[in-house]
C-alpha cells in the first residue's frame, strides 16, 4: 500500500510543487487509470502489467493535454501566481466533478473488481498476496526509474530548474510552458499506475477518487512541500501506519491519517523533507 | 534611551546563515541608517524585528521589554512600524482606507470610526497624499505608495519606525522630498531605523550608520567615520567599480 | 424595498402552493451556505471547501438531539457544533500559508464521514438515523429566520473595521499583521462565524429528510455546489451569491428530475468555464458593463 501512495504521492508532487496546480482531481486521474485497467482485463483481456503500459501514457496524454489547453490559459489570465494557484485549484474541483460523473456514465457506479495473482506468497517469513507484493515492487522501480530521470537527464534537470524558479529557467532557455505541461502530464502518469496498480488488489468504483487525492495530500504535506523524494519516502511511511491501523482497527485508516495530518500541522509543517 | 537593542542575533534557514551573532542598538530620537551591499542581510534583520521571521537565536527589545518571541500585530501594537522594500499596499482599497486600518488596528484600540478616519486625514495630509485620498491604491504612483506605506506606518502611532529602501525606485526630486518627510518624521517625535543603498541620501541625514556584510555588523559610527573607514570601503569597492559612482 | 420583499416572503406559505415553500427553503438552504462561504473565503482569498463538513455536523446535531431537546435549541446546537468545529480547524491551519487550509478542508468532509461511519457500526451498532419532522413550512420559516440574521451578520461585518481588516488580510496577509491586525484570530473567528450559520442551516434541513445516514449527510456535492454558485454569481458583493444560489438552485431542481446523470458533469463544466471566463463573476460581468467596457485606469495625481 505505501508503494501505491508513495506513486500517487510523487505524481501529485509534481503537479503542484513544479506546475504550481493543486489537483484535487488526481483521484479522478487515479480512479481512470483504475478503471481502464479493469476494463481492458474483463472485456479485452489485456494483463493489468501489460496495461500499466497503456494507461500511463494514456493519463499522461490527457493531462498533458489538460495543461497545455486549460491550465495555460488559466496562467496568462490569472492576475498573480496566488490567484493562478487559487484558479487552477478551484478548475480542478471542476474537473472532478465532470471526470467522476462521465465515469459513472460510463461505467455505471457500482462496484467493480477483478481477481489477479491473489496468491499467497512467502516472503521473508510472512505471507502476503503475490499481487501486493508485485505492486510494491513496481512503485520502487517506477520511482527508482524516475529519481534517475529527475538527476540525470536533460529533460530531469530542466524540471527541477523551473521546479525552483519558473522565470529564471525560462530566461535560460527552458521552454516553461513545455517543462510544464510535462509535468503535469508525469503527475497523471503516476496516477494512471498507481490506479493501476490498486485495481489488481483491491475493488474500485467511480467515487473512489476523493480518498486517495487526500491522502496524495497528507503525504505531500508529510513529505515536505515541493520535495519529490520527500512525498516518496511519505507515501511509504503512510502506507505503513495504514497497513498497521487497519490491522487493528480496519475503517479507521483514513482517520489514523488525518491525525497525522493534524500533528504535522501542529508541530512540522514543512514535513520531513521540506524547505 | 535605547529605544531598541538587539543581542547576538541570529538567524539560520536551514543550513544557510542569513544574520549571524549581531549587536546592535537605536537610541531614542536618532536616525540610524543600515547599510550594506546587496545580500547582506538588511532586511532580514528588520523581518526579525518586527517578526515576519523568528530568530534561531539571541533577543530584540523594545524600550527595554523583549519583543523577539511576540507576533507581529503585537509588535505593532507596542509602538514599532514598518515600511517594506517592495511596496505592499492593499492595492484594491482606497488610500483613505489604506491608513484606516492603521488608525483602527494600531496602538490606539476601541476607537470610534470617526476619530479614526480623522486620524487617517490627519496622517495622510502629513505625508502629503490628502488629494489622492479616495483613489484605488493600485493606481497612484510608485514614489505616492511608498507615501502610503509611510502614513499607514504612522496611523499606528509608532514610537520607532523602519523604513526599508523609501528611497528605491525614486527620481531625484522624489528623493529630497522622501528625505525631507523623514526629517519630519523624527522632529515628531520618533525614533527612525532605515535601510539604504543611496549613499548621499544617507549620509547627509543619518546620525549613525551601522553596516552589515555576509549577515555579520562589521562597522559603526557616524556617517563620516564611516566614509574613512577602509573595512567599509573595500567591501564596498566592488560595489561601487560596478556602479561606477 | 427590501422590507417589501421580506413581507412577502414571510407570507408567502399562506397564498403558495407547497412546492414552492419546499423549493424556497431549498433555494434559502443554499443561499446561507453560499453566502457564509463568501462571507470568509471572499474577502480573505482563503478558499474553504469545508462548507459540507459543517453542514454534515448541523444535520447529525439534529439526529442526535433532535428528539432529547426543542427544536429551537437542536437548530443552535448545529450551529454551534459547526462553530467549535471551525475554531479548530482554524487554529490548526489558519496559523499556516492558505494551502494548508484547502487542503485541511477538502479532506474534512470524508474524513468525518468515515469516522462517523466507523462510529455507527463498531460503536452504536446503527447505521442511519431517523429524524424528527417539522413540516415544510416551519422549515420555511427557520430558514427564512436564519438567513435574515446571516444578511445581518454578513453586511455588518463587511461594512466594519473587520470586514476591512479582513479584506486588507486577502490583498496582502504579512502588511496586515504589520498594521497590527491579529490576522491569525480574526480569520479563525470569522470562519467560525460561517460555519454556524453552515450549521444552523444543516440541522434544520435534516428534519425534512427523516431519514439520514454518514453519506446524506456529508455529501461533497454540498461544498461543491456554493463555491460554483458565489464564483459564478460574483464574491465582491453580498447579492451576488444570492443570485447564484437562487440561480443553481432552481437549475439543480430542473436538472436532476430530467438528467440525473447528468446535471453533476453540467455543473462540472459550468464551474470550469466559470474561471476561465468569468473571474468576477455575474455581478463583476454587470459591473463592467455597465462601466462601459474594459475599466480605464485612473490618471495619476
Amino acid at each position: 500500500m505505501g508503494g501505491i501512495y508513495a506513486l500517487i504521492a510523487v505524481g501529485l508532487s509534481l503537479q503542484f510543487g513544479v506546475a504550481r496546480v493543486l489537483n484535487i482531481a488526481h483521484g479522478e486521474f487515479i480512479m481512470l487509470g483504475a478503471f481502464i485497467t479493469w476494463w481492458f482485463y474483463t472485456r479485452v483481456g489485456i494483463n493489468p502489467l501489460v496495461s500499466l503500459a497503456i494507461c500511463g501514457p494514456i493519463l499522461f496524454t490527457i493531462g498533458f493535454i489538460l495543461y497545455r489547453t486549460l491550465f495555460t490559459r488559466l496562467r496568462t489570465s490569472s492576475p498573480s501566481p496566488a490567484a493562478f494557484e487559487g484558479n487552477s485549484m478551484l478548475a480542478c474541483f471542476g474537473l472532478l466533478f465532470i471526470i467522476q460523473n462521465v465515469a459513472i456514465l460510463i461505467w455505471g457506479a457500482s462496484i467493480r473488481g477483478y481477481s489477479y495473482l491473489a496468491v499467497p506468497v512467502n516472503f521473508g517469513g510472512a505471507i502476503f498476496a503475490a499481487n501486493r507484493l508485485i505492486t510494491l515492487g513496481f512503485a520502487i522501480v517506477i520511482g527508482s526509474v524516475f529519481y534517475l530521470f529527475l538527476a540525470r537527464t536533460r529533460l530531469g534537470k530542466a524540471i527541477r530548474a523551473a521546479a525552483q524558479d519558473p522565470a529564471t529557467a525560462g530566461f535560460m532557455g527552458v521552454n516553461i510552458n513545455q517543462v510544464l505541461a510535462l509535468c503535469f502530464g508525469f503527475g497523471a502518469l503516476m496516477a494512471g499506475f498507481g490506479g493501476t496498480l490498486i485495481s489488481m488488489s483491491y475493488n474500485i468504483q467511480p467515487t473512489m477518487g476523493l480518498e486517495y487525492t487526500i491522502i496524495a495530500l497528507i503525504v505531500i504535506v508529510l513529505g515536505g512541500l515541493g520535495s519529490i523524494p520527500g512525498s516518496f519516502i511519505g507515501g511509504l511511511v503512510l502506507g505503513l501506519v495504514g497497513s498497521i491501523v487497519t490491522y487493528i482497527e480496519p475503517g479507521l485508516s483514513l482517520v489514523a491519517y488525518y491525525v497525522i495530518f493534524m500533528l504535522l500541522l501542529l508541530v512540522r509543517p514543512t514535513g520531513i523533507l521540506g524547505k | 534611551m535605547r529605544i531598541l537593542e538587539g543581542e547576538g542575533v541570529t538567524k539560520n534557514f536551514g543550513g544557510l546563515t542569513a544574520i549571524s551573532n549581531v549587536d546592535f542598538h537605536v537610541e531614542q530620537g536618532e536616525i540610524v541608517g543600515l547599510i550594506g551591499p546587496n545580500g547582506a542581510g538588511k532586511t532580514t534583520l528588520f523581518n526579525l524585528i518586527s517578526a515576519a521571521l523568528v530568530l534561531t537565536s539571541g533577543v530584540i527589545r523594545f524600550k527595554g521589554e523583549k519583543i523577539s518571541g511576540l507576533k507581529t500585530h503585537q509588535i505593532c501594537r507596542t509602538g514599532v512600524a514598518r515600511t517594506f522594500q517592495s511596496v505592499k499596499v492593499f492595492s484594491n482599497m482606497a488610500v483613505l482606507e489604506n491608513v484606516l486600518l492603521g488608525s483602527l488596528f494600531g496602538r490606539s484600540t476601541g476607537m470610534s470610526s470617526v476619530d479614526a478616519t480623522r486620524e487617517a486625514m490627519e496622517s495622510l495630509e502629513f505625508v502629503g497624499l490628502s488629494a489622492v485620498r479616495a483613489i484605488p491604491a493600485k493606481d497612484i504612483t510608485l514614489a505616492n505608495q511608498k507615501r502610503l506605506e509611510v502614513a499607514r506606518a504612522l496611523a499606528t502611532k509608532p514610537e520607532l519606525l523602519l523604513l526599508d529602501e523609501l528611497i528605491a525606485g525614486l527620481n531625484p526630486t522624489e528623493t529630497t522630498e522622501a528625505m525631507e518627510l523623514v526629517t519630519k518624521i523624527r522632529d515628531k517625535g520618533i525614533t527612525i531605523f532605515m535601510i539604504e543603498h543611496v549613499m548621499k541620501a544617507i549620509m547627509g541625514i543619518c546620525d549613525r550608520l551601522i553596516v552589515l556584510h555576509h549577515g555579520e555588523k562589521i562597522a559603526e559610527g557616524t556617517p563620516r567615520e564611516i566614509a574613512t573607514s577602509r573595512t567599509v570601503v573595500e567591501v564596498y569597492l566592488g560595489e561601487q567599480a560596478y556602479a561606477g559612482s | 424595498m427590501i422590507l417589501i420583499i421580506l413581507f412577502l416572503l414571510a407570507t408567502l406559505p399562506l397564498y403558495s402552493r407547497g412546492y414552492t415553500v419546499v423549493l424556497l427553503s431549498s433555494i434559502f438552504m443554499y443561499i446561507i451556505i453560499t453566502v457564509s462561504w463568501t462571507m470568509f473565503s471572499g474577502p480573505t482569498g482563503y478558499i474553504s471547501l469545508a462548507p459540507a463538513a459543517f453542514f454534515g455536523v448541523g444535520v447529525y446535531t439534529s439526529a442526535l438531539l433532535g428528539l432529547l431537546l426543542p427544536l429551537p435549541a437542536v437548530i443552535g446546537m448545529g450551529g454551534l457544533a459547526s462553530f467549535f468545529l471551525a475554531l479548530l480547524v482554524g487554529a490548526l491551519t489558519l496559523r499556516l500559508r492558505g494551502i494548508y487550509f484547502v487542503m485541511f478542508t477538502f479532506g474534512l468532509v470524508e474524513l468525518l464521514l468515515h469516522f462517523v461511519l466507523w462510529w455507527e457500526v463498531n460503536i452504536t451498532g446503527t447505521t442511519g438515523r431517523v429524524v424528527p419532522t417539522m413540516g415544510n413550512t416551519a422549515v420555511y420559516y427557520i430558514m427564512l429566520i436564519i438567513f435574515v440574521i446571516l444578511m445581518i451578520t454578513a453586511t455588518f461585518i463587511k461594512h466594519s473595521k473587520f470586514g476591512l481588516a479582513l479584506q486588507s488580510i486577502g490583498e496582502y496577509e504579512e502588511a496586515a499583521a504589520h498594521t497590527g491586525i491579529n490576522v491569525t484570530a480574526l480569520k479563525t473567528i470569522t470562519f467560525a462565524i460561517s460555519a454556524f450559520f453552515i450549521g444552523a442551516a444543516g440541522a434544520t434541513m435534516a428534519t425534512r429528510w427523516t431519514y439520514i445516514d454518514p453519506r446524506i449527510a456529508f455529501n461533497p456535492l454540498i461544498s461543491f455546489m456554493p463555491v460554483l454558485m458565489a464564483i459564478f454569481g460574483g464574491m465582491g458583493q453580498l447579492y451576488g451569491p444570492i443570485i447564484g444560489a437562487t440561480i443553481f438552485t432552481y437549475l439543480e431542481e430542473f436538472l436532476i428530475t430530467r438528467f440525473p446523470y447528468y446535471y453533476m458533469l453540467i455543473f462540472g463544466i459550468i464551474m470550469v468555464v466559470a474561471i476561465l471566463y468569468l473571474p468576477n463573476g455575474l455581478v463583476g460581468l454587470t459591473q463592467k458593463l455597465r462601466k462601459g467596457g474594459l475599466k480605464q485606469p485612473h490618471a495619476n495625481t
